[in-house]
């Protein structure tokens, strides 16, 4: 079966800026992206460590921090305000730009095309304006730290009336936080391209033969985080409108009348904070599963890849993406039971809440299905992929305590909440950029990464993780608070100071072992081991092509997809595998 | 062309018929694709405002049914007008895509141009409308209400700008005769955005004048 040459959409460009900087190709943003996140992170990592460093030594008198920030830590010593920037600043950049880009805009726009046989994404322009408003964003949320005042304090999720009465309330609710909610509008903005790029691309630009039930899930999950995101930062950027008008524009959406904020009567009247929480959240849960589903496609792709099995109840898993996705759209209350809401509405939002737990129960069922009886390959890549579902079910069993009203009360303003969003959230989010970081390097640079390095690294990272986070549901159940800056002057938490201090030691040493991952990546990108075309032997389409893949992917030709994207050890088959475009 | 029972044996069975929507079964690179995907891009675009406006409208109530500052801001007559100028710039351009259907291309530069400088005239008239509430004493920060009227209509001038700005370029297209039919794609999704945007402005009246 012959595919028809056709010229490709558009020519590889020569110059230096069109290449590597305005570049339209999918590949080259795609990248992009990925730095962009892995500049991100360690950024949101350093400001981490930072707020573990001063929750255990809070007197300590550090002269670089007066360097940093001469009015947030005079004399050396950190000002709580300054720990609530820091914290502020560290969950935004964590979710926004490392949670929502990597997975979803990093690997998706280098993987989605070629996954489906397409040469790019359908609006190649539009792609290059999603990264350079995503950075832009980034920029203006950077900046937050440098104008007068510093970053803002109220949160990643900037509750009202906070974030939304002026410098009146703190350092950093003055220019700080109108730059936090700028920046996250034109967030917003490079969000919805990205989604439409994303969801045209995955209905429009399939290879001949590639059906819906043929998509690879790592695709799936693409899309469906798509179009989360579609519908989600929608609603944001309502809400982040509403509030830059109460802020910029003494409006009343937010504000209730007769708020006294340090002594002055506020001119706003009627407004009501819950609504921002309505929004936001409505958003915010959604956002939880942007970050979290295109791990579990990139997992799903390894465990089976790695146990030379199929995917165990492929149609299950597409399912059980769907139903996670839709359901996110019916639980944001949850995150709201402490705001006095009716315990009717606490209840129906924690039964749906609960019900998510199906979905995420078939798929821990399914991927522990896909490994039972295969041939195991401990890559560095697989070894995170298990990670992965190990945290994923650490983080979300938690979340089936926090689910209930009557448990929620108590947890929610403890470090249960810290623990059951970092563990499933955050760290198994970006234990799938890891796995998936080690699985497509050889496809991007035609190298591998190192391999002992790699191992060194995910050990080291995994026992980090555990020993920075499980320790936070045992403070948040003996009641220790959360968004403290300092817990020294207070008697009921004597007893648990070693265990912050055990957490900060961990998490130091953490941050520590991630720049051996830094190094690998680098090291590799120059002096790695050469990698053939196919070098773990696996069946999607990324891997018919060279490494690393030519201009427009396919070189103008169009694949034909003849099976199923997971068909290992097949019955009869000469290999044991058989490629998506082998013949039928 | 497809199986006879001897080919089959030989060959195996042909591959199961594939149920698909969209894609994966047509040609990736060719300009039909490119249309769909236009078609797509444009849905989702259209999904995305709808949610923006969906979130302000759930504001609107909550907002409107939790307080009692709300005073109805009253509807300035021009409204009506640009309502029938909007309305009449989607007639127009709906007739201008018929006609170009058949082929008759100075009816579309006609019609084309009617709707752009109608779109134009509505926003004029947007702006009159805002100066008539002003001087009224009705401000954006002056009650929930007009906070709410002003930032509806505003978002709904911010869309209409990015429709006009497509309009435009078909325009200057059209004057420039590089209406090729590789522009019909643009020509249709700039149309049904613009039919979208009198779909929301019409919504918008709804809400202004039942809910105030």
């Amino acid at each position: 079966m012959s595919s028809p040459v056709v010229h490709p959409a558009h020519h590889a460009p020569t110059g230096f800026i069109r290449r590597y900087i305005f570049s339209l190709d999918h590949k080259v943003i795609g990248i992009q992206y990925y730095f962009l996140a892995v500049f991100s992170v360690f950024l949101g990592m350093a400001l981490s460590v930072l707020m573990r460093f001063h929750m255990v030594y809070p007197d300590a008198k550090v002269s670089l921090f007066e360097k940093l920030w001469p009015t947030g830590a005079p004399g050396g010593i950190m000002t709580p305000e300054l720990y609530l920037s820091l914290m502020t600043m560290h969950g935004t950049i964590m979710v926004f730009f490392v949670l929502t880009t990597a997975p979803q805009s990093g690997f998706g726009n280098y993987f989605l095309p070629i996954q489906i046989g397409a040469e790019d994404m359908a609006f190649p322009v539009l792609n290059m304006l999603s990264f350079w408003t995503t950075f832009l964003a980034l920029m203006v949320m950077v900046a937050a730290f440098f104008v007068p005042g510093g970053a803002p304090l109220a949160g990643w999720t900037a509750y009202p009336p906070l974030s939304a009465v002026g410098p009146l309330s703190g350092p950093g609710e003055g220019l700080g936080q109108t730059l936090w909610i700028i920046s996250i509008a034109i967030f917003c903005g490079a969000s919805l391209m990205g989604a439409i790029n994303f969801i045209a691309t995955t209905i429009d630009l399939r290879a001949r033969g590639l059906s819906m039930m043929r998509l690879p899930l790592t695709c799936w999950s693409w899309f469906v985080t798509a179009i989360l995101g579609l519908l989600g930062f929608a609603v944001l950027l309502a809400a982040g409108v509403l509030l830059l008008l109460d802020r910029l524009a003494g409006t009343s959406f937010f504000l209730p009348a007769g708020l006294l904020v340090n002594d002055q009567i506020l001119n706003h009247k009627g407004g009501s904070p819950l609504l921002w929480q309505h929004l936001f959240w409505f958003f915010g849960h959604p956002e939880v599963y942007i970050a979290i589903l295109p791990g579990m496609g990139v997992a799903s792709q390894l465990l089976s890849t790695f146990s030379r099995k199929p995917i165990f109840g492929y149609r299950a898993m597409v399912y059980a993406i769907l139903g996670i996705g839709f359901l996110g759209f019916f639980v944001w209350g949850h995150h709201m039971f402490m705001s006095g809401m009716n315990p009717y509405s606490a209840f129906a939002f924690s039964i749906l809440t609960m019900s998510i737990g199906v979905p995420s129960a078939i798929k821990t069922f399914n991927w522990i299905g896909t490994l039972w009886g295969g041939r195991i390959q401990f890559t560095t890549a697989m070894l995170f992929a298990l990670g992965f579902v190990s945290l994923f079910v650490t983080g979300g069993i938690s979340g089936i305590f926090l689910g209930q009203p009557a448990l929620d009360l108590y947890f929610h303003d403890t470090y249960f909440v810290v623990g059951h969003f970092h563990m499933i959230m955050g760290v198994a989010a970006i234990f799938g950029m890891f796995a998936g970081t080690f699985y497509w390097f050889p496809k991007v640079t035609g190298k591998f990464m190192n391999e002992t390095l790699g191992k060194i690294h995910f050990y080291l990272t995994f026992i980090g993780v555990y020993c920075i986070f499980t320790p936070m549901h045992f403070l948040g159940i003996a009641g220790n608070p959360r968004r403290y800056a300092d817990f020294t002057n207070f008697d009921f938490m004597g007893k648990l100071m070693p265990v912050h201090t055990f957490m900060t030691h961990a998490a130091i040493a953490t941050m520590v072992v991630q720049f051996i991952f830094l190094f690998n990546l680098f090291w590799s990108i120059k002096k790695g081991k050469p990698a053939p075309s196919n070098p773990w032997n696996a069946t999607t389409l990324e891997w018919t092509i060279p490494s690393p893949p030519p201009f427009d992917n396919f070189a103008g030709k169009h694949p034909v997809v003849n099976h199923g994207p997971y068909e290992y050890s097949v019955p009869g088959a000469p290999k044991d595998y058989i490629m998506q475009s082998d013949p039928a | 062309m497809a199986g006879s029972l001897t080919t089959e044996i030989v060959h195996g069975p042909p591959p199961p018929p594939t149920r698909n929507f969209g894609g994966g079964d047509g040609e990736p690179g060719g300009r039909g694709a490119h249309r769909r995907a236009s078609m797509t891009g444009l849905l989702v675009l259209l999904a995305a405002s709808v949610m923006l406006f969906a979130a302000f409208t759930s504001a609107f109530f909550v907002r409107r049914g939790m307080s009692n500052d709300w005073v109805d801001t009253p509807l300035p007559d021009i409204l009506w007008i640009n309502t029938a100028i909007l309305v009449a710039s989607s007639f127009a351009i709906e007739l201008a895509r018929r006609t170009l259907r058949s082929g008759k291309r100075a009816a579309f530069d006609r019609y084309w141009t009617a709707a752009t400088i109608l779109g134009v005239l509505f926003l004029g008239g947007q702006y009159l409308a805002w100066r008539q509430l002003n001087a009224a004493g009705f401000y954006l920060a002056t009650n929930p209400s007009s906070s709410f009227f002003f930032l509806l209509t505003c978002t709904h001038a911010v869309h209409l700008l990015g429709g006009i700005s497509a309009l435009g370029y078909i325009e200057v297209q059209a004057l420039l005769l590089r209406l090729g039919p590789g522009k019909r794609t643009a020509i249709d999704v700039s149309a049904y955005f613009w039919h979208f945007l009198d779909a929301i402005w019409i919504y918008l009246m709804a809400l202004f004048f039942f809910w105030g």
